[in-house]
């Protein structure tokens, strides 16, 4: 996994509550291979960025010149509920985000955002809205995260920090494989197993 | 010693190490899809397989066709979707899973099948890489869904980091009326917490109107507690889970039987067990409820209006229910009874069991449907249950298409899609925007009220049809 350590990139707000991973990634889509160079980047957020007949809705923020290249999407509550398709991160970091704000996220949506060495920041609500219109005001304005510090700066230079729990941070930090960080365990999780079974023999 | 709820006993039971706020959960149960491929590619990639093949079940459900299933995997048209339930075949092959396969008299939808097969059981951990999993947790087991990433850590270790989640307890007293059941209280109750109420937290449904629900009800409430965000969704064990999962295929027999309901009837929440939050709602005065946004929190009884979004508390509510309403089509202030719908459909995960099927085909019996209408069993065996039943003659006198298995246009990732600007009444779980197909408008209700609205043309009142 790609570490996360800082990021500073261009920013999109986007202001949908409880926009949910079928909205990130629609599922008609989800049977397509995660194949180079594009990967899944085509399909981000496809039914708001692209018309019927597949051209770029201009009103959407990411087709606008100022946003093509966004890092970071500043978005609302419960950003990522819904459905637990992994295929929405995929999305996302294919198109070159590497970081979602909001005021909240769907549980298992922010999970597959660790997993995959992308940075979920929690940041209260106005602090969110705050960002947006900054970022409104002044299009391609870029955000700075430090993951270390735990803070956003943004483009007034006022820095706000950030809550993550130490062991989603040095996961993150260090871009460690989770299956590793499992199988250290290995031992103990035998020795759960016989006598997890020996109980309950039909569970084996 | 201190009193502990379901879940506590349940999750210390599968600690195996913990560290800085996580703990390591063992697995007793895994389900995979025709999605789980990318959990499949990423452990091939690695050089891993499956560790405890005989502990994941495979079935094909997500992009299984609905109709010409008599010719197989012949019958599937679109060579990606075919290409989809054939790799999952080959991953449980390759991999010694149990594969209940587009042919397999056992085939289903994952959460209907694991119940059925009674490799759902009470106590047990429970993961599949869909976040409806926590469906299972009707019978008093844990269970969650994850990501393919979090899902190739399962198939190579049996095992999972996870942060132990806070407990929210929601009990639902009274008695329900007739034409009121397990879909209305779980609507009802994320209208009341919200699509966020309960994210971080694991819900046990408790109270006298869950208690008197059958096992097929329950299974509907926890099936949409991830519509309230919360992690998993839990029911006591008691006599009707027991009843229900006694004989069947996968469940534990003789010696093993008696074991395990000795155990199992240790797991109810201790009396006096605390819950960091706990929410109540009254059952005998629940309506039938539907969904008229599109979130699952955009709920009200059938007897309201369309609300107006300038009347409701909070802003982010305001702004959802105004681009909810424009996608809907709706106008505020209008009576729920008078949206006209397109189509209807009946099955799911959610209510594709053989008592959501019955309670449809009683308000079909003898009445015909103005609008397209299908039935897509939640399992194959369900199919021939209802078959047998003579359900299958009811929906089909009355215009419904009767169809197979699988997920349908509920993840309408198998080609059955409500078209665009069509409005749908669905008993499926999400009424997202673009969910059954692009541009497609879903209201989510239960069986009996989408047979009821089937037959009207309308949003009606089932028990006016009763």
């Amino acid at each position: 996994m790609q570490p996360f350590t800082t990021l500073t990139a261009v920013a999109a707000p986007l202001a949908i509550a409880n926009c949910d991973t079928d909205k990130v990634i629609p599922a008609r889509l989800l049977r397509k291979l995660r194949a180079p160079p594009h990967g899944y980047a085509p399909y981000l957020f496809y039914d708001m960025r692209f018309d019927a007949q597949g051209g770029e809705r201009p009103e959407f923020v990411l087709n606008q010149p100022a946003y093509r290249n966004a890092g970071i999407i500043v978005a609302d509550v419960n950003f990522g509920c819904g459905s637990s398709r992994e295929g929405a991160v995929y999305a996302m970091m294919d198109h070159g985000i590497r970081s979602v704000i909001a005021p909240s996220f769907g549980d298992i949506h922010y999970a597959n955002e660790i997993q995959n060495g992308m940075l979920p920041v929690i940041l209260p609500e106005d602090t969110c809205r705050k960002l947006r219109e900054q970022l409104h005001a002044k299009p391609g304005a870029e955000l700075s995260i430090d993951l270390e510090a735990q803070t956003v700066t943004d483009p007034a230079g006022e820095s706000h920090r950030f809550q993550i729990d130490a062991i989603y941070k040095e996961r993150l930090l260090k871009g460690l494989d989770e299956v590793g960080l499992v199988l250290e365990h290995l031992p103990e999780i035998e020795a759960f197993e016989k006598k997890h079974h020996s109980e309950h023999g039909w569970l084996a | 010693m201190t009193p502990r709820t379901l879940f506590d006993k349940i999750w210390q039971q599968h600690v195996i190490a913990s560290r800085e706020g996580e703990s390591l959960l063992y697995v007793d149960r895994n389900f995979v899809h025709e999605g789980a491929f990318h959990a499949f590619f990423a452990l091939a990639k690695e050089g891993r397989k499956v560790r405890r093949p005989r502990q994941t079940f495979a079935t094909a459900d997500h992009y299984v066709p609905t109709v010409g299933r008599e010719h197989g995997l012949a019958g599937v048209i679109d060579p990606e979707i075919r290409g989809m339930i054939e790799l999952l075949e080959h991953n449980a092959r390759e991999n010694g899973l149990l594969h209940l396969g587009i042919d397999d008299p056992r085939q289903g939808i994952v959460h209907v099948v694991g119940p059925e097969l009674g490799i759902t059981q009470p106590g047990l951990t429970i993961t599949c890489g869909d976040s409806h999993t926590s469906t299972h947790g009707a019978f008093g087991a844990l269970a969650f869904g994850i990501g393919a990433s979090q899902l190739k850590q399962i198939l190579a270790t049996q095992c999972l980091w996870q942060k132990k989640p806070k407990t929210l307890r929601v009990v639902v007293d009274g008695t329900l009326v007739a034409g009121v059941g397990g879909k209305d209280i779980i609507l009802a109750i994320i209208a009341k917490i919200g699509t966020a109420g309960a994210t971080g937290h694991t819900i046990e449904f408790a109270g006298s109107a869950i208690r008197a629900l059958s096992m097929e009800g329950r299974l509907t409430v926890c099936n949409m507690a991830i519509e309230a965000g919360a992690r998993a969704g839990m029911i006591a064990p008691d006599d009707t889970t027991f009843r229900y999962i006694e004989g069947r295929e996968l469940a534990p027999q003789g010696a093993d039987w008696d074991r395990a309901l000795q155990w199992w009837r240790t797991l109810p929440s201790d009396e006096g067990a605390s819950f960091d939050r706990e929410v109540h709602l009254g059952g005998s005065a629940l309506e039938p409820t539907i969904t008229w946004g599109t979130s699952p929190e955009e709920a009200l009884p059938v007897s309201a209006q369309v609300p107006a979004p300038g009347e409701m508390a909070g802003a982010d509510k305001r702004e959802h229910a105004i681009s909810a309403l424009a996608y809907m089509g709706l106008t505020p202030g209008m009576a729920l009874t008078d949206i006209v719908i397109d189509r209807a459909f009946i099955g799911t995960c959610t209510n594709g069991r053989i008592e959501d099927l019955r309670a449809a085909a009683a308000i079909l019996k003898g009445r015909k449907a103005v609008v397209p209408a299908w039935v897509s069993p939640g399992s194959s065996q369900i199919k021939r249950q209802a078959e047998a039943e003579g359900l299958d003659r009811i929906f089909t006198e009355a215009g419904f298409e009767w169809r197979a298995s699988g997920c349908s246009a509920c993840a309408a990732m198998n080609g059955d899609i409500v078209p665009a600007g069509m409005r749908c009444a669905s008993t499926s779980n999400r009424n997202f925007e673009g969910r059954q197909g692009k541009g497609a408008r879903t209201h989510l209700m239960s069986p009996a009220m989408v047979a009821a609205a089937a037959v009207t043309g309308r949003i009606t009142d089932v028990r006016t049809l009763l």
